[in-house]
């Protein structure tokens, strides 16, 4: 009955002219008497809130995979809010790759849905060409197109010229180049959402219009139910895809969900045809450096874009049917009408139909927001599209229900994962301020190393100002600033807009002489961002839980370090950290700074929860610092009046000791670089007192700060894989070579450990390699950054998951990983350690290959010359600084 | 749908230029009537424009030459952008009341002041300060004529007058003692400066003396009642200008000082001074600068209140004032072609004892005076049917305005400014600028049929308007950017505007005249506050 009824409103729908030209008038006055057919089912598995192009595809790919009690609720009617009013491009042109997966999927599902449901969906294949009117812009389109060759994607790099061939109303004079995907699409998205809703509703979903969810249900940490406007339905999970209202209905509940979502102002003109009518078939152009779109429409064009200065809304949480009249702002609109009519002066003459105001949602970094809630279990989200809801909807939907149906999505869904954020990083005022940033940088040129601006200064350590003082330059992660390098004083470095660039950085020289000195003497690096968490119990509980966690051995003597994976049941590292065993029943864990929501909710819902065993977040209370170098233990030492000789304090040890005045301060014999040194974890109020101790007994050692950027120099030319960049749940440790830190044999049973058994049976099916780059010319050519394709003896193997230049080897160093596909099939076969050595390499920057030598270990020494008496001069006398 | 805006029926009608609002259309007019302006400059292009008769023949011919090789042969070379900022920035000043935990808060926000010389040197002066022996901020602004001396007096000395004037008999005796046993004095005024408004060292003394010759009568005649401020300021200004008078009468035994004050006797000035204590605002005028009110209305836009009356020719009741004051019998040679004995331009003025003392005076002066004013031909010229002198006061008329919180600004300028603007585009430009909010008429396209060549052009057009605003720091420089630069569309054209600060300094002044603006804002929280106190 249900099905039968909307089948019809579909009818009526794609029967109805007025309908399909996207008129701004209330619609469809002549349904909305309908009364409510049927009442809600008291219970179902899961509930959807949302009936847009996200909520209707998560419908439909759980439906597909078996789950079939499912009922969507709408608050008004199915595809309306920024699903109706959308542009409906489909682009797959995205440099995050997880995002092109989507994209990807979402394109060929769109294709042939109309087959599979007989729902017209107004898909058709316009290909569309991406302008370029820098060089940085060709190559930074040279980039995502490398990408999508290796995906199996069609697009190429054209000239002008061929533009103009492509698309007859283009000016081409201020044009370097553009990049064509002749495989992207056009859809009407109201009706791709309608196709998937009924295909979904065939397979048994249950959709309910006009119902509005008041909150959800929560008992014990887990989803029970959802109240609504027409009664309650009890349910096991709920799916919050309520795009611009999803922080709201987030808050909504006794237990709160924090998605961090903004909605923007979103601006498109609508005209009459041409007096020769656009061909349909012509494709959409995107111009992002006059930061605009333009697709054909009914004959006419529909040309929207992404201001500098776009207008936030809702942020005091408005009422939903205010979207209806939200108003045109044709003086807002000016720039992007000057960009379009410079783009395609032709069209002068051509007549206004309208302005569309239509909402966008977007996220703090750009990125949709995926994932189950790491406050309630069962609570699922996928919201903030940053308009681009039409290109990953389908695919973002099947991600989600796989995610929800097994546990986890076939692919790495890390970067859009709900829990990369935390709470500290949804307030109202944040969201604003973000999102006037985030939906510029749309079409903004992505340069490698950028930081947001907005933001900014959320979680500082205590030695900020002293750090700052001395020329700190900042970056941001999960909300908490870190130093990049340090700007000695009387020399600048650039603006921030003349700083992004695709080649050799401003500030090469201020990291090497970093780097110089974390090898030679010794430097501090503020790290306090990093996560800490304490676990302790009364009884042996700490231990047993945590060795069926952790993929190593954690029975060691107390006062050892443990380097370890948190791994999923595929062998997966969901983190990688290191923890120290303070006392017998005691463990200190630190993990990577994005890991403070996603490992605390990982270990939560993992540990038992009886009151025997406690687990607290000690990330606030402690500043960490790195002391790098050689000469650490001279500083140390003199700080403690304690041996720190390797004899009495070995690598991966841990003590308690004073430094300076100060007690308790954890001095732990690592660095995560692979340089001998310390970690120095001070219980914040010492910590300024440390730091002035170190710096004024280093000073005689030639100690100075030092940053992220030279750490990154010296972890990745030591082959130091870092988790969240390198690692990621679909990496085990024998495929990084770290199967000296899984003890399959410890006696005890953990997660992961069959699929580690089972691979070190059968082999691995990629491996993580270490590339020099030969003939690659660190001045002139483009800089690799990640994502980069690696080619072995030309055909494609993998991509590259971190590069930096090392000072030590004056070399570009990238990390990837290679995969070996055969040959014909196109099947993945075990990568062995011969078919990793016996390969030429080349890695593929921006359409030029680099030959590569690839490495499975680490350089044995990396010592830097030892330099000769002879060579001495007096400015090796002079303080570092 | 909102109410379309009432705009496309134009564009249909071809007539895009009259779009951009009524305020517009209005400027145009305004423009139109000043169009002859730049031909009237020759006509009277005297050096010292205000004694139109009184100019050196010599000069002014070579000044005539110049202008027409200029009008022949403009000038090929343009200020860049930045020079033209740098031009229209030397003299900006702006002061920000500071805040102290919000107790004591002033209904002044803070203001906004600037100066564009035409005249080398510049004749205008400005003054601005806060009361502290009593409650109230003063500013002022005075445009000099023959000579600057008059008007750097007036600006230096005018503002002690009122606050002398206004002080309660118990400060003034306190005052008067610590003079009389040499204990510190307590500040009256706290002067806000820009360093190019100079004070002069050496008559300070002098005019110390002056100032306490006049609080010493004020302790004498103390009448107990509570000072009125409207008297006060009357009674400042003219006792200012009756001290400027004796001074010169009197001489001094230095030389430098004797002819300075002679100087400052035989130069002019007019004042026009506003008074700001919580809602009670008070504008004393004297000659021909003018202070008026932003008023922001309710649906946003932005009208002008004037709280001053001009003392010229074009003031009908000055006009017969000075006939009043004057027997039947001069009726017709008092005013003439519009100035005063068809001379003096501004009515009423400081300085000037030409118009004020009798013939006797002024020839025993100039006589007994150096050589200096010997041999200047001005001071030596008696005006003509000088019969009953004085024809000359600085007595001002005194405006009282209660503040109310639409009240939003408040502009002192000299008529540099108002013989090129009107003062409805005055309030609206300083009203946009101070809210950064443009009150145009969103566009609705509602039905109309617009191309997209058309829609640029009108939106183009909106912008420049706009634009201009977010160059300047300053209300008033933004102000004198529009003034100078202003094109028939009412935006600010940079072509003309680098013509104009590019004219050489001798063709300057038959272009435009010194502009000096000061542009107060209001605390409408406060001022709201206050209203209902009162109430």
């Amino acid at each position: 009955m249900m099905f039968l009824r909307l089948l019809s409103d579909v009818r009526w729908r794609a029967a109805n002219p007025r309908w399909r030209r996207m008129t701004c008038s209330r619609r469809s006055t002549s349904s909305t008497a309908e009364p409510h057919p049927i009442s809600l089912p008291a219970q179902a598995q899961v509930v959807i809130c949302g009936g847009g192009i996200v909520g209707t595809s998560v419908a439909y790919h759980l439906s597909k995979l078996g789950w079939k009690d499912i009922v969507l609720l709408e608050q008004g009617r199915l595809a309306a809010g920024t699903t109706r009013f959308c542009a409906g491009i489909v682009s797959t042109a995205r440099p995050v790759s997880i995002e092109l997966k989507m994209a990807d999927y979402s394109n060929k599902l769109y294709q042939q849905l109309e087959q599979e449901t007989g729902i017209k969906t107004g898909t058709r294949s316009t290909g569309s060409i991406s302008l370029a009117q820098t060089q940085d812009r060709l190559i930074s389109l040279k980039r995502i197109a490398s990408s999508l060759n290796v995906m199996g994607i069609p697009c190429e790099i054209i000239t002008p010229k061929q533009v103009a061939q492509l698309h007859p109303l283009i000016n081409i004079h201020d044009l370097v180049g553009a990049m064509y995907v002749p495989g992207d699409a056009l859809v009407s998205s109201a009706d791709v959402s309608l196709a998937l809703a009924t295909a979904a509703s065939r397979n048994g979903v249950q959709i309910h219009e006009r119902t509005s969810v008041s909150h959800v249900l929560v008992q014990k940490g887990r989803v029970t139910g959802v109240e609504t406007d027409r009664g309650q339905i009890s349910c096991q999970y709920f799916v919050n895809c309520a795009g611009q209202w999803a922080y709201e209905l987030g808050l909504s509940g006794e237990e709160q969900v924090s998605i961090p979502v903004h909605a923007c102002e979103h601006f498109y003109l609508l005209t009459y045809p041409l007096k020769e009518p656009l061909a349909s078939s012509i494709p959409t152009i995107v111009d992002p450096d006059g930061r605009i779109y333009i697709r054909s429409w009914q004959g006419g064009i529909l040309s929207g874009g992404f201001e500098k200065n776009p207008k936030p809304l809702f942020t005091e949480g408005r009422n939903q049917l205010e979207i209806q009249n939200l108003q045109e702002d044709w003086d807002h609109f000016e720039p992007l009408l000057s960009a379009l009519l410079r783009r395609m002066p032709g069209l002068e003459a051509l007549q206004i139909m309208q302005l569309v105001n239509c909402p966008e949602t977007f996220t703090p970094d750009m990125r949709c927001i995926m994932g189950e809630s790491p406050t309630v279990q069962g609570y699922f989200v996928l919201a903030g599209m940053n308009s681009a809801g039409i290109s990953y909807g389908g695919g973002a939907g099947k991600y989600l229900a796989e995610w929800m149906v097994n546990g986890y999505p076939s692919e790495n869904v890390w970067p859009l994962d709900l829990k990369r954020f935390g709470t500290l990083q949804s307030s109202r005022t944040f969201l604003r301020h973000r999102v006037m940033e985030v939906m510029p940088l749309i079409c903004d040129l992505k340069v490698p190393r950028w930081d947001f601006q907005t933001g900014r200064q959320l979680r500082t350590s205590p030695l900020y100002d002293r750090l700052d003082a001395q020329g700190a330059r900042w970056m941001e992660k999960h909300g908490f600033e870190r130093v990049k390098y340090f700007v000695p004083p009387g020399k600048d470095l650039l603006d921030l807009d003349q700083s992004k660039t695709f080649y050799k950085p401003d500030w090469f020289d201020i990291v090497g002489s970093e780097v110089k000195c974390c090898k030679e003497a010794v430097c501090v690096i503020d790290m306090s961002s990093f996560t800490k968490f304490e676990i302790s119990s009364t009884g042996d509980q700490a231990l047993e839980s945590l060795q069926y966690l952790f993929s190593n051995d954690l029975d060691v003597p107390v006062g050892h370090v443990v380097h370890t994976g948190m791994l999923n049941e595929k062998g997966g590292y969901e983190n990688d950290c290191s923890i120290a065993r303070l006392n017998k029943r005691s463990f200190f864990m630190i993990s990577p700074t994005d890991q403070q929501v996603h490992c605390w909710a990982w270990l939560k819902n993992r540990l038992p929860s009886n009151s025997s065993l406690t687990m607290e977040d000690v990330t606030w209370k402690y500043t960490a610092l790195n002391l790098i170098g050689p000469r650490a233990v001279d500083v140390l030492s003199e700080l403690s009046y304690a041996p720190i000789t390797p004899e009495h304090f070995p690598s991966l040890f841990c003590k308690e000791m004073s430094v300076g005045y100060a007690n308790g301060i954890r001095v732990m014999s690592i660095t995560h670089t692979g340089e001998p040194g310390f970690m120095l974890y001070i219980p914040i109020e010492y910590a300024l007192h440390v730091y002035n101790e170190v710096m004024n007994m280093g000073q005689k050692y030639g100690i100075r700060n030092a940053g992220y950027y030279a750490l990154r120099s010296l972890r990745i030319e030591k082959f130091f894989a870092f988790w969240g960049q390198d690692l990621d749940a679909f990496t085990t440790p024998m495929e990084c070579g770290r199967e000296f830190q899984v003890k399959l044999e410890k006696g005890m049973e953990f997660i992961g450990q069959e699929a580690l058994l089972e691979q070190k049976q059968n082999g691995v099916y990629k491996r993580f390699t270490m590339f020099i780059l030969e003939d690659h010319d660190t001045d002139m050519d483009l800089w690799p950054w990640w994502g980069e394709p690696i080619f072995r003896n030309g055909r494609y193997v993998g991509k590259t998951t971190s590069s930096a230049y090392s000072y030590t080897v004056e070399r570009h160093v990238c990390l990837g990983f290679v995969q070996h596909f055969d040959e014909k099939t196109g099947e993945e076969l075990v990568v062995t350690t011969d078919f990793i050595n016996q390969g030429e390499y080349e890695i593929d920057i921006a359409g030029q290959r680099f030959q590569a030598k690839a490495k499975l270990y680490p350089f044995s020494s990396l010592f830097t010359h030892r330099r000769r008496k002879d060579e001495m001069e007096l400015s090796d006398l002079t303080g570092k600084r | 749908m909102p109410a379309p805006a009432h705009l496309f029926p134009l564009i249909r009608n071809c007539e895009i230029g009259r779009i951009c609002s009524t305020v517009c259309y209005c400027h145009r007019k305004h423009l139109c009537c000043f169009s002859s302006h730049f031909a009237h400059g020759h006509f009277r292009c005297a050096p010292q424009r205000k004694f139109a008769a009184l100019c050196r023949p010599k000069e002014n011919f070579n000044q005539f030459i110049h202008a027409r090789d200029y009008a022949s042969t403009p000038q090929r070379f343009y200020l860049t952008p930045p020079q033209v900022n740098s031009i229209l920035k030397a003299n900006e000043y702006s002061f920000k009341v500071p805040e102290f935990d919000g107790k004591n808060i002033s209904s002044v926000l803070g203001f906004d002041s600037n100066q564009l010389p035409a005249n080398a040197p510049i004749e205008d002066r400005r003054s601005a300060a806060t009361c502290l022996q009593t409650r109230g901020m003063l500013l002022g602004v005075f445009d000099g004529h023959a000579g600057c001396a008059c008007a750097q007096a007036v600006s230096e000395r005018l503002f002690y007058y009122i606050a002398v004037s206004l002080l309660p008999h118990e400060t003034l005796l306190e005052i008067e003692n610590a003079v009389e046993s040499g204990r510190a004095l307590l500040p009256i005024l706290q002067w806000h400066k820009h360093p190019n408004d100079y004070f002069s060292k050496e008559a300070s003394k002098l005019y110390f003396n002056s100032l306490r010759t006049y609080w010493q009568e004020l302790i004498d005649l103390n009448s107990g009642e509570t000072t009125d401020v409207k008297e006060a300021l009357i009674n400042a200004f003219k006792r200012l200008d009756n001290d400027i008078s004796l001074e010169a009468q009197v001489g001094d035994p230095n030389s430098f000082l004797n002819y300075l004050v002679l100087r400052v006797a035989f130069s002019g000035a007019t004042a026009c001074v506003a008074h700001v204590d919580g809602v009670d605002l008070h504008v004393a005028n004297t000659g021909d600068s003018r202070a008026m009110l932003g008023v922001q209305e309710e649906d946003g836009s932005w009208s002008a209140v004037n709280l001053s009356y001009d003392h010229n020719a074009q003031n009908e009741h000055e006009v017969e004032r000075v006939k009043m004051e004057h027997p039947k019998s001069e009726e017709k040679s008092l005013v003439k072609q519009d100035r005063l004995l068809g001379l003096l331009m501004p009515f009423r003025a400081f300085g000037d004892v030409k118009f004020k003392w009798s013939i006797e005076l002024q020839k025993r002066v100039v006589e007994s005076g150096p050589d200096q004013l010997n041999d200047n031909e001005y001071t030596k010229f008696i005006p003509p049917n000088y019969h009953t002198p004085p024809y000359l006061t600085a007595e001002p008329e005194v405006i009282h305005h209660k503040l109310r919180p639409q009240d939003k600004f408040l502009v002192l300028a000299t008529d540099g400014l108002w013989e090129t603007m009107h003062r409805q585009d005055v309030a609206r430009i300083v009203g946009e600028y101070l809210t950064g909010v443009h009150h145009q008429q969103p566009i609705a396209v509602g039905g109309y049929k617009v191309t997209l060549g058309q829609m640029h052009g009108l939106l183009t057009e909106r912008r420049a308007r706009i634009s201009s605003v977010f160059e300047d720091q300053n209300a008033a420089t933004h102000l004198i950017r529009h003034a100078v630069g202003n094109n028939e569309f009412g935006t600010v054209d940079h072509e003309r505007l680098s013509k104009m600060l590019s004219l050489p300094e001798e063709l300057a002044r038959m272009y435009r005249d010194d502009i000096t603006i000061i542009v107060v804002q209001f605390n409408s929280h406060v001022v709201g506050a206050c209203q209902n106190e009162e109430l």
